[in-house]
């Protein structure tokens, strides 16, 4: 029921956090001082904040996404099962995450 | 006009307090949800603390004890007391069961008893089933064939008996469908996992010849595809049935007959 909901509630973020990330596209089409202000929200703490939590959420509603693409070829649907893959689900989110800030910040 | 609160029959009140008897030893208490459509009162919660020495194991024993010792008026269904009818589903400490065979010892502080989730209640713990009920009448659940009828029973392989268990186990207790967020929501035209199961035991009995119509009835927006795999409905069975996964077997069954 958690992961349910907040399968939901991820993909709604997703959509409010794309149109951040097509503003900064068209920012970067518009010209050199559009993009230099969006990016400047982008690259201050609380844009990368942000963005820290909105690639948590993309990484969570994709690996989700997977467990319910397993769930309707019929398999895994069971109480332990479900149960299993949930804890799988969120580690697999956080891993990801931490993983791709780590190579981002690297960069 | 906008509303801002809860209708008054979603309000909950404090109810009365009823205490044990005072050389009682071993006590609980009953938090229990009382409502008198008539009255026009809002709904209120009673305290029973009641004495566990002089009394069953089970929640529904504790329930009758209250009923017989305590007040009267409280209204509930029973019926089997071993969890074969499911009349006394009921929300018990947060999840939808049978008090019939909820152990009082299993569970830890007071003893929180409410009727079924968003059903309208008829009085005190009974919902009004009606509906439930005629959508269960909906999916017809019962043999349709169109071949004459045998001399003697319509014969079965094993292997095609085996399929129908843990379907025909089904007391249809509401338990499921009342859990589940989705019937919440759309209870007029969603069909609800016990509703589903129900119609899956019939799709997949070898001895049923409307298959095909029965698959065309569910192939609707609304009638099996508002399950979104929240899977509640399983968590909650008393039973220890699985709905979400015959509901995910007829949504296959939809898939593969389109080739």
């Amino acid at each position: 029921m958690v992961t349910s909901i907040a399968h939901r509630a991820s993909g709604i973020m997703l959509s409010v956090g794309s149109i951040f990330l097509a503003a900064w596209i068209i920012s970067a089409a518009i010209g050199p001082s559009a993009f230099a202000d969006v990016n400047g929200i982008a690259s201050a703490w609380y844009g990368l904040t942000l963005m820290f939590f909105w690639s948590l959420v993309l990484f969570y509603h994709l690996c989700n996404g997977v467990r319910h693409m397993i769930w309707d070829t019929g398999t895994g649907l069971n109480k332990t099962n479900a149960r299993v893959t949930g804890y799988i689900t969120i580690g697999a989110a956080a891993a990801l995450t931490v993983l791709t800030w780590i190579f981002a910040l690297a960069l | 006009m906008s509303k801002f609160r809860l209708p008054k029959n979603s309000r909950i009140s404090k109810g009365r307090e009823y205490s044990a008897p005072t050389d009682s030893v071993n006590t609980k208490t009953f938090r229990i949800y009382r409502y008198e459509p008539e009255s026009g009162e809002n709904p209120r919660v009673d305290r029973f603390t009641i004495d566990l020495d002089r009394c069953g194991p089970m929640v529904l024993d504790a329930v009758i004890k209250i009923k017989n010792e305590y007040d009267p008026t409280l209204a509930f269904r029973r019926s089997c007391r071993e969890g074969v009818c499911g009349s006394c589903a009921f929300n018990i400490d947060g999840k939808n069961t049978l008090a019939c065979i909820t152990r009082i010892s299993d569970i830890d502080g007071d003893v929180a008893i409410y009727p079924l989730p968003h059903m309208p209640v008829v009085k005190d713990l009974i919902p009004d089933l009606t509906h439930f009920y005629a959508q269960l009448e909906s999916i017809e659940p019962w043999l349709k064939t169109d071949s004459p009828a045998p001399s003697r029973e319509r014969l079965q392989t094993p292997e095609d008996r085996e399929k129908l268990d843990g379907l025909y186990e089904c007391i249809l207790c509401a338990c499921c469908s009342t859990a589940c967020p989705s019937y919440w929501w759309n209870p007029d035209k969603y069909l609800g996992p016990a509703v589903l199961l129900q119609a899956y035991r019939w799709i997949v009995d070898s001895r049923d010849e409307y298959t095909g119509q029965r698959l065309d009835e569910l192939e609707d927006p609304f009638k099996l595809y508002r399950c979104h795999t929240i899977l509640n409905c399983t968590d909650t069975c008393p039973k220890g049935l699985n709905p979400a996964k015959a509901i995910a077997e007829t949504k296959k069954l939809m898939v593969e007959r389109r080739g």
